[in-house]
């Protein structure tokens, strides 16, 4: 069994035990109730995407330092996840804050800064896209760094702003039946996402090699008829 | 240095020779303000209240006209690898660049500032007067040095009008908040003492960008591998 389909294996029964003992086996929160259930989900998902934004970010000095396209190939894998999951984060803590501020949106500080990090990666996107294929990968790297230089604020503007958000708990004042799936999940998702990363990198390959591979005679036959 | 200062001579030179592009903008600066109080009516009051906003979208919006402007004059007749060819250093070009456009925006706030005084009947001394322009040239800064390196890539795209927007804005909220809040608490009383707070969140947006892109420069002029 390949590492890429082991990883995702393993992630997704994490995930599934994880989220059973979230839904079933923890203790519903003090205040909250039944909805901060909703925890076991978008804390590891904030996680993640951190993570993988960090990874991506990693890829793109690497990238430049190097010059070897492989590490754009996982640069654009880490950017594609991260945004999937930046994403997710928005959607359940949409769901939550309309559960318990009473309200599907809040200019609280780090929700804000979470929608702008979604955009500022999925701009890196569609540089990409835009950008020809020589200049594809100096141009992502370059997009990534910048973009990158806001995460730190995500995490940190809880301290620096007055913020809706609770200042971040530690394991210690937590139910360890919170814990645990909180946990499970994170490693989870974590293990989902390299799988993914994994197999978009290889994607990315293909499709470098593909272009790099003179046109089928066919192709060209064709084209000089049609000319 | 003396790089830096030749390009940016040579940068403000054209920008003198075409007047009519640099009246271009400034135009585009006033008019986005006067759709702004339109936008939102007669009331004097609310259209006082909304000045800090008005003036830094002014300035956001007309720095991508000036941007996209200042590199394709340089696409024209490839005068930009002509510069490569050069034994000029990419970190040299940028701070040239990036301070052309720095001063370019910071010249638009006499202009729109003091339009806005007229416009929105703003009681304000000389030494709020130059708070304002002082927040506005911290702006203008932290939109120059990304702005810059977005558009030097962006420049070469069929799409340079969309692109550089989609990348620069998300990336200079930090600029924007910072610059409306500053100019909010110099036109309306900063009682609690934050203006030292935004004033320090901009020029560590500026320092940090400033950096991190004339780093990054070479890799958006220079080809791929």
């Amino acid at each position: 069994m390949n590492v890429r389909r082991s990883l995702a294996i393993a992630g997704l029964l994490l995930l599934v035990v994880g989220t059973y003992m979230g839904l079933f086996v923890a203790p519903p929160e003090r205040h909250m109730g039944e909805v901060q259930r909703i925890m076991y989900v978008h804390v590891p998902s904030a996680w993640n995407a951190m993570l993988l934004y960090t990874f991506a970010f990693g890829f793109a000095i690497a990238s430049l330092w190097s010059g070897k396209p492989e590490w754009d190939d996982r640069l654009v894998g880490a950017v594609e996840v991260a945004v999937v999951l930046n994403a997710l984060l928005l959607v359940q803590g949409s769901i939550w804050g309309r559960a318990t501020w009473g309200v599907w949106w809040d200019w609280d500080v780090r929700l804000t800064t979470s929608l702008v990090m979604l955009l500022l990666f999925a701009g890196v996107l569609t540089l990409r896209r835009m950008a020809s294929a020589e200049r594809r990968a100096q141009w992502s790297a370059v997009a990534t760094i910048v973009a990158f230089v806001d995460v730190p604020l995500v995490y940190y503007c809880v301290r620096w702003w007055r913020s809706l958000h609770q200042i971040q708990s530690s394991p210690e004042t937590v139910d360890p039946a919170m814990v645990i799936p909180l946990r499970l999940n994170a490693i989870g998702i974590l293990l989902l996402g390299v799988a993914w990363l994994m197999a978009r990198a290889a994607i990315e390959k293909a499709r470098r090699r593909r272009d790099e591979a003179p046109l089928p005679s066919r192709v060209i036959v064709k084209e000089t008829a049609h000319a | 240095m003396r790089v830096v200062w030749s390009i940016l001579a040579k940068d403000l030179l054209l920008e003198w020779r075409e007047r009519a592009r640099t009246l271009s903008v400034v135009l585009f600066a006033v008019v986005t303000l006067l759709l702004f109080s339109f936008a939102l009516g007669p009331d004097v009051e609310a259209l006082r209240a909304g000045t800090p906003g008005f003036l830094v979208l002014a300035l956001l919006l007309s720095s991508t006209l000036a941007l996209n402007e200042s590199f394709r004059i340089e696409r024209e007749d490839r005068a930009l690898e002509g510069l490569l060819m050069r034994p000029v250093g990419s970190m040299a070009m940028f701070y040239a660049k990036a301070l052309a456009n720095a001063l370019l925006l910071t010249l638009l706030a006499p202009v729109v500032v003091g339009l806005a005084v007229v416009l929105y009947s703003l009681e304000v001394g000389p030494p709020a007067l130059a708070g304002l322009v002082g927040c506005w040239a911290l702006g203008a800064a932290g939109l120059a040095a990304p702005g810059t390196l977005y558009a030097a890539m962006t420049s070469r795209l069929k799409t340079q009008d969309v692109a550089l927007p989609i990348l620069l804005f998300p990336l200079v909220v930090p600029v924007l908040l910072g610059s409306v809040k500053a100019m909010d608490l110099v036109l309306f009383g900063d009682a609690m003492n934050q203006l030292q707070s935004w004033v320090s969140l901009l020029l560590a947006f500026d320092v940090i960008y400033w950096a991190v892109c004339g780093v990054l420069f070479r890799y958006a002029v220079e080809e791929g591998e």
